[in-house]
C-alpha cells in the first residue's frame, strides 16, 4: 500500500513538472496532456526510472459529442402516447436522412486514451489528450515508442477518423474494404448507411441504402443517484 | 541470368488453418516468408458501437461472443468494469464461483487451442482427445446457465443463480445402450461440484495422455521448436501479455500480480518459457491446465463447505426473485425498472483488465452517469499478438506460418470485435 501511495506522489510530482493534470479516481492514475507535449511525456513515462512503462496496453478513441446528452425528459411527462419524452438525439435513432446538425460544442470533441502498464513497477497509468481541432483531429503517432501502437492507432484511424502523424500505414483496418465514414462517431447512425445482399440477376453482391428502420428499446437516462458515487460517501 | 522476382499470395479468408476469417496476404521469396500482412475485420460486428445503445446489462451476452471460446473470461473483465464504476463488490461465493468458472474457461479454452493448434502442425487425433474433456466442461456450463457456450452467467453484483443440485443426464436412444448410458451418467448422479471434482481427478490423466502424443514426438518438435522465437524486449514492445509474454520467460500473470476476486487466497504457480518458441508456449499452456485443475480444485473444496448468497441483495442493481415480485410492490418497481430502464453508473472511467486464457483482457468503460455505456474500448490480447505476426514469420517458411497463427491462439470473435 506504501509502494501505491509513494508512486501517486511521484506521479503527482512528475504531472506538477511537464504541467499536465493529474486525477486519481477509484485507484486508477490518469494523465491529461496536451497534443504538443504528448509524444514527450510518454517517452519520459516509458525511460524514467520511476516509471518504466514498457507496455502500451491500449489506445482508445473516444467521441465526446453527446456526452452528458439524454433522451428522456426525467422532471416532466408529456401526455402523448408510449413514446412521450423521448428525444431522437442520439445515435441509435438516426437513419440515413436525418443526421443531426451538429451542433458546435465548445469543449473538445475528441480524445486518445492511452493505457500504460510496466511490468517492472506493477503499475497502470492512463494519458488521455484532446485535440482542439473537432473538425479534424490530427495526434502524434507513438509507434517509435512502443511497437504494439502501430494496429491499435489503425484502429482509431478507422472507427474515428483521427489521424496519426507519422504513422508508418495508416489504414482502415476493422471496416470493409471501401467503407465510407467512421463508425465509432457519435454521429453516424447505428444501422449504418448501406447494406449488402447477393443479387442473383447481377450475379454478385450490391450495396444499397439501409431499409431496416433505427429503433431503440431502451431510451438513453441520466438519473442523479448518488448512492453509488464514491466521492459523495466520503463527503 | 533470369530474373527472380517475389511471389505474393492469398491466404484465407476461408481456410482451416487460418482459425476463423483471416486473411493473409504473404509475400514469398521461394518458399522463405519476406512479408505477411493479415486483414482482419471481416468478422466486425460493431460490438463497442452496439454496447453503447443499450443498457448495461443487455451487453453481457456480446461480452460471450467476443472470444467466443473463453466466453465467461470476457464476461467477468465486463463485470468487474461496471462493479468497480458502482463501488460494489459480489459475495465471497459468487467471487470463488467466477474463479472456478474462469478456471473452467481457462481449460475450456487450452483445449480447443491445443487440438487446433496440433491439427493444423498434423497431427490429427489431439483434436479428438481434446474434444473429449471439452465436453464435460461445456456440460458444466450448460448445468449452470442453460448453454453449452454463450452463458451470460456473470452478472454485476454476482452471478445468475447458484450452483445447482443436480446434472442433466444423458438418455437412452436407439444409438446408446443402457449399459453405455449408465456408464457416462455415472458421474453425473450428484450435484455440479461432485461432477466438477470428478473431473479435477480425472483431468491430469487426460494431459499426460496429450503430453505423451506431443512433447517428445519428433515431428512435433521438429515444427515447432525454434520457430517464431519472441525475445523478451519484444514481446513486451509488441504488446504481449498471457501465455505469449510468459512463453518468452517472462513473469506476469494479472492473477498473482494485480489479484482480482479471490485469486490471492488461492495457490497456483505461473509457468515461465525460456526460448520464447512456439514450443515454449506450449509447454506453457499445458502447465497452465495443470494449475487451472489444482485451483478449480480448491474453489470446489471451498464451496462446498460455504454455502450463501451469490448475489448482492441490493435491488436497485439486481432484480428481486420471482416470488418476492408477485408479493410485494416494492419489489415489483425494483423489477420494472430495472427490465425497463436498467440502472445508471456514476459518471466516470475505469479499465477492469483480468487474466483471461490468451492474455490481459480489458474493458474501458466511460460513463456519463447514464443507464448506457457512453464508451466500451475492449482490449483484446489477440489483437496485439496477431499485430506481431509479420514481425514473428518473418524468415520462416510457409508451413510455418500455420504454426504461428496456431501458437498465437487467435480467435477472431476477440479481434474483430
Amino acid at each position: 500500500m506504501t509502494n501505491e501511495i509513494n508512486f501517486a506522489t511521484t506521479l503527482r510530482n512528475f504531472a506538477e513538472k511537464c504541467a499536465c493534470k493529474f486525477i486519481e479516481d477509484r485507484d486508477e492514475f490518469t494523465l491529461e496532456v496536451g497534443v504538443k507535449k504528448l509524444i514527450p511525456v510518454l517517452k519520459s513515462l516509458r525511460d524514467e526510472q520511476d516509471f518504466c512503462f514498457d507496455q502500451l496496453i491500449d489506445v482508445a478513441g473516444v467521441d465526446y459529442l453527446e456526452y452528458g446528452k439524454t433522451e428522456w425528459k426525467t422532471q416532466q411527462a408529456t401526455g402523448t402516447g408510449f413514446s412521450r419524452g423521448v428525444q431522437h438525439s442520439t445515435f441509435g435513432r438516426f437513419t440515413f436522412d436525418d443526421n443531426p446538425i451538429s451542433e458546435q460544442m465548445d469543449q473538445p470533441r475528441f480524445a486518445v486514451v492511452y493505457h500504460l502498464l510496466s511490468v517492472a513497477k506493477n503499475q497502470r497509468v492512463r494519458v488521455k489528450s484532446f485535440c482542439e481541432d473537432n473538425e479534424f483531429p490530427v495526434f502524434p503517432s507513438v509507434c517509435e515508442l512502443w511497437a504494439s501502437a502501430n494496429w491499435y492507432e489503425r484502429e482509431a484511424f478507422d472507427l474515428y477518423g483521427i489521424v496519426f502523424e507519422g504513422h508508418p500505414d495508416l489504414r482502415r483496418i476493422l471496416t470493409d474494404y471501401g467503407f465510407v465514414g467512421h463508425p465509432l462517431r457519435k454521429d453516424f447512425p447505428l444501422v449504418g448507411h448501406v447494406e449488402v445482399r447477393f443479387d442473383p440477376s447481377k450475379q454478385r453482391v450490391v450495396y444499397e441504402p439501409v431499409s431496416i428502420e433505427p429503433r431503440v428499446l431502451v431510451p438513453k437516462v441520466i438519473r442523479e443517484d448518488n448512492r453509488y458515487d464514491l466521492d459523495n460517501e466520503e463527503a | 541470368m533470369a530474373e527472380i522476382r517475389n511471389y505474393t499470395m492469398n491466404f484465407g479468408p476461408q481456410h482451416p488453418a487460418a482459425h476463423g476469417v483471416l486473411r493473409l496476404i504473404l509475400e514469398l521469396d521461394g518458399e522463405v516468408i519476406q512479408r505477411a500482412d493479415p486483414h482482419v475485420g471481416l468478422l466486425h460486428r460493431g460490438t463497442e458501437k452496439l454496447a453503447e445503445s443499450k443498457p448495461f446489462n443487455q451487453s453481457i451476452g456480446y461480452m460471450d461472443r467476443l472470444d467466443y471460446v473463453s466466453m465467461m473470461c470476457n464476461e467477468h473483465s465486463y463485470v468487474l468494469a461496471i462493479e468497480k464504476l458502482l463501488g460494489i463488490t459480489p459475495p465471497v461465493r459468487a467471487q470463488y464461483i467466477r474463479v472456478m468458472f474462469d478456471e473452467i474457461t481457462r481449460i475450456l479454452n487450452h483445449l480447443l487451442w491445443l487440438g487446433a493448434h496440433a491439427l493444423d502442425v498434423g497431427a490429427m487425433s489431439m483434436f479428438l482427445y481434446a474434444f473429449r474433456e471439452r465436453e464435460d466442461l461445456m456440460d458444466c456450463y450448460e448445468a449452470v446457465s442453460g448453454t453449452r457456450m454463450h452463458a451470460t452467467y456473470y452478472r454485476p453484483g454476482g452471478v445468475y443463480r447458484d450452483l445447482p443440485q443436480a446434472m442433466p443426464q444423458y438418455k437412452p436412444s436407439k444409438w446408446r445402450k443402457d449399459k453405455e448410458i449408465k456408464k457416462i451418467n455415472a458421474a453425473r448422479q450428484g450435484s455440479l461440484l461432485e461432477f466438477i471434482e470428478d473431473f479435477t481427478q480425472r483431468f491430469p490423466g487426460c494431459v499426460d495422455e496429450y503430453e505423451t502424443l506431443l512433447t517428445d514426438n519428433r515431428i512435433w518438435k521438429q515444427r515447432t521448436v525454434n520457430i517464431g522465437v519472441v525475445s523478451p524486449e519484444r514481446a513486451l514492445q509488441l504488446g504481449f501479455t498471457g501465455p505469449m509474454l510468459r512463453g518468452s520467460g517472462v513473469e506476469w500473470d494479472l492473477r498473482r500480480k494485480q489479484p482480482y476476486e479471490v485469486y490471492d487466497e488461492l495457490e497456483f504457480d505461473i509457468p515461465v518459457g525460456v526460448n520464447g518458441d512456439c514450443y515454449d508456449r506450449y509447454l506453457v499452456r499445458i502447465e497452465e491446465m495443470r494449475q487451472s485443475n489444482h485451483i478449480i480444485k480448491q474453489c470446489v473444496d471451498w464451496l462446498k463447505k460455504n454455502p450463501g448468497s451469490v448475489m448482492l441483495d441490493d435491488h436497485k442493481i439486481a432484480p428481486p426473485s420471482r416470488a418476492e415480485m408477485k408479493d410485494d410492490m416494492e419489489s415489483l418497481i425494483h423489477h420494472f425498472k430495472l427490465f425497463t430502464e436498467g440502472y445508471c453508473l456514476p459518471p466516470g472511467e475505469v479499465y477492469c483488465a483480468i487474466e483471461h486464457p490468451k492474455g490481459e483482457f480489458g474493458i474501458y468503460l466511460v460513463s456519463d452517469g447514464a443507464n448506457k455505456p457512453y464508451r466500451i474500448k475492449i482490449r483484446a490480447p489477440g489483437f496485439a499478438h496477431l499485430a506481431s505476426l509479420d514481425e514473428m514469420v518473418k524468415g520462416h517458411m510457409l508451413a510455418d506460418v500455420v504454426a504461428v497463427i496456431g501458437t498465437q491462439d487467435i480467435v477472431f470473435g476477440e479481434i474483430d470485435r
